[in-house]
């Protein structure tokens, strides 16, 4: 049963947008998993949350070669833009940021993915451009 | 198995890590994240040896054939300082200075690592439970307290949530200790190398108790604690300081000094006839006994249906028991109003804290000290503690029995109890009063005796692990104890740090000794037990008995 955990963890962040209390609770009765354990599991998986997400999650990478591209700059100005940081969601409700890991477009850093759809060769324009298409 | 060491052959045993078989030859290697009788996880990095010039750890690597180990070259000290230097500044934002009971601290100053180049980044609030403290900003991720809380006690309320900068231990949803499955064992406290958890202290009240002058304030000690205390003044493991014990508390200003051995005996007496009477009644069977408050919080979280079937004998624990009997029977013959008595119990445990605080209880305990707050008090008083002349208890609730005595070990509550049931159900003498089977640090134990015909099957269990596993199977025995620390009450979570099963088997061995020496050996012949059912209690699980020393148990969540 335990090897279930990641899928069971997955299909409930899919129907839900992200791992309440609650379905934690519900997954320990099924699997006889000890709860900090799952919390443990949905704490260390970028792709998992544990707080409620924005209608538009994104993803932004920050590993090696994104980071050399500067992806720190184009984190610190969605911040800006959205006023949340790394981690949050937006009061609205519309956007989550987060840093995520590496999504493989190492060849086009900086790179992102906005509800799990990339977007490559991110600029402080491009930015510009993709979230006033969302609003 | 025969390999080189320094240069040095040496003969190892290739079941064994390498960090042991190093320190079976006397070369000790500093090591943090590894505790005894735990699955190495490598997690400090501390423990690194050169083997055929390469850096690896050495608490999971096993010896092979043909290995050439170096320990002391410049590499290695070069590697575990870096190391160590990288674990350090999250603990000493807040150690201030180095602590001699923090691992971390003796091989940062082993090490000679004077200076520290980086800067603290954890920001977490420390968790104010009942009994047990949590501060994770001391906290270096060894996780030593999370691979005692899954593999020993099995109640797995804490374990790590995030990743890489962001990991921490906490319980689920970074709830407090106090809304999880915590049991309060303080096994925890026991493993963890940085002081990062802590008991909640009593000490402030206790000495705000002792300055005032219309208090009658009572100490009552637990049988454990006369074989370990004496481990906080320098005194090798397995000293018995009954004498001095009692000595430093009257210099403390204690106004009386009692033995909660007097309550385990009580507590065998109602427990004993407990059993008796279900032996007669045919049941409801297996009866598990209550002593731990551990156990029964366990219990309350995860065997709900143990209270259902009536499984768990009634009585309060002992210090409770006697507690009550303070405020009550002694209040009344000493003439003292029973708002004017304090009692502190000197517990090895941090689940007793948590006891003394359970609503439906209302205790009569009014504060809770572990040997190691007991050691700091007895310090804070600049007690001479090794050189004071033995001393007795005060007689009006301190004579007791090595039936009581053996309450602090594993097997203990079993044992004493048998040895009443037996003598009480069949009014015969039992010839042997030592129970072998019951003796001995093995997770589960178990035995039979015949008393007035019948078989009666008990098992014993210390760690709550076992005790999962010994619950699978619980039908089939009548009687069975739990402790939920590891030897029992002599390896609690309240016990002189660092942890160490060599401690705590020279204090299983003082435990017993003890027992040996005391006129008395069994709870039915304690002249005060005796003397308090005739004068105050009428007979065993009367009426005012069951009032005043039986309780309750709850359902609780996860």
């Amino acid at each position: 049963m335990p090897d279930l955990l990641l899928t069971e963890l997955r299909k409930i962040q899919k129907k839900d947008g992200y791992i309440s209390e609650q379905a934690i609770k519900k997954l320990n009765k099924k699997t006889g998993i000890p709860l900090s354990n799952i919390y443990g599991t949905a704490t260390f998986y970028a792709m998992l949350h544990t707080t409620p997400q924005g209608k538009y999650i994104i993803e932004i990478c920050n590993s090696p070669s994104c980071f050399l591209n500067n992806s720190l700059n184009i984190i610190k100005y969605i911040e800006n833009k959205l006023k949340i940081k790394s981690g949050q969601t937006s009061k609205d409700k519309k956007f989550s940021l987060h840093i995520g890991s590496c999504i493989g477009c190492c060849d086009k850093a900086p790179a992102m993915l906005l509800n799990k759809k990339q977007y490559t060769n991110l600029t402080k324009e491009k930015i510009d451009f993709i979230l006033k298409k969302l609003k | 198995m025969r390999i080189r060491v320094d240069n040095k052959n040496i003969e190892v045993d290739s079941n064994k890590s390498l960090l042991l078989n190093l320190k079976d030859n006397g070369i000790n290697i500093p090591h943090l994240c590894y505790q005894e009788g735990l699955e190495p996880e490598a997690r400090c990095r501390i423990c690194l040896v050169e083997i055929n010039n390469k850096l690896v750890t050495s608490c999971n690597t096993y010896p092979k054939e043909g290995m050439e180990i170096k320990t002391k070259t410049k590499r290695v000290n070069r590697a575990r300082k870096i190391n160590a230097e990288l674990l350090m500044p999250e603990h000493m934002d807040k150690c201030f200075r180095l602590n001699k009971h923090h691992d971390l601290c003796n091989i940062i100053g082993d090490l000679g690592l004077k200076e520290v180049r980086f800067n603290p980044t954890r920001k977490y609030t420390a968790d104010l439970g009942a009994s047990v403290i949590r501060d994770n900003n001391l906290c270096i991720n060894c996780g030593r307290c999370v691979q005692v809380c899954a593999q020993v006690q099995a109640t797995w309320a804490i374990d790590f949530a995030g990743r890489a900068h962001h990991e921490h231990v906490t319980p689920y949803f970074e709830h407090d200790l106090n809304d999880v499955a915590c049991i309060k064992c303080g096994q925890c406290i026991a493993a963890c190398p940085v002081g990062a958890i802590d008991e909640r202290e009593h000490l402030q009240e206790v000495l705000a108790a002792l300055k005032d002058k219309t208090k009658h304030v009572v100490v009552q000690t637990a049988p454990s604690i006369r074989a370990s205390l004496g481990e906080e003044f320098d005194m090798p493991p397995g000293t018995l300081v009954t004498g001095k014990m009692i000595a430093a508390l009257r210099r403390c200003g204690f106004n009386k000094v009692f033995d909660t051995n007097l309550g385990a005996d009580m507590t065998i007496m109602e427990e004993g006839t407990e059993f008796l009477t279900r032996a007669k009644n045919n049941g409801p069977f297996p009866m598990i006994t209550t002593c731990c408050p551990g156990w029964i919080k366990f219990m309350e979280h995860f065997y709900h249906d143990l209270i259902d079937s009536n499984n768990m004998s009634t009585c309060k624990s002992p210090h409770e028991m006697l507690g009550i009997l303070i405020k009550t029977y002694y209040a009344k013959k000493a003439k003292i109003s029973k708002k004017d008595i304090v009692v502190v119990s000197v517990m090895p445990c941090t689940a007793k804290k948590f006891e003394s605080t359970r609503p439906e209880m209302k205790s009569d305990v009014d504060y809770v000290l572990t040997t190691r707050e007991a050691a700091k008090l007895i310090n804070h008083f600049n007690i001479d503690f090794k050189n004071l002349k033995d001393e007795e208890f005060d007689p009006a609730l301190g004579i007791s029995t090595g039936a009581g005595a053996v309450f602090g070990a594993t097997g203990g509550v079993m044992e004493a109890a048998l040895r009443t049931a037996y003598e009480v159900g069949t009014g015969k003498q039992l010839t042997k009063i030592e129970f072998d089977q019951l003796r001995g640090m093995d997770g589960i134990k178990t035995g039979t005796i015949i008393i007035k015909g019948k078989e009666i099957k008990f098992a014993v269990a210390n760690g709550l692990a076992n005790a999962r596993e010994l619950m699978k199977r619980k039908d089939d025995y009548h009687f069975i104890e739990i402790m939920a620390c590891p030897g029992g009450c002599i390896g609690g979570g309240g016990q002189p740090l660092p942890f160490a099963w060599e401690k705590i088997h020279k204090r299983m061995a003082a435990i017993y000794k003890e027992d040996a020496r005391l006129p008395l050996r069994k709870s039915h012949e304690n002249p005060i037990v005796q003397k308090i059912y005739k004068e105050f209690l009428d007979k065993p699980l009367s009426k005012k008995a069951h009032k005043l020393l039986h309780t309750h148990y709850y359902k609780r969540g996860l």
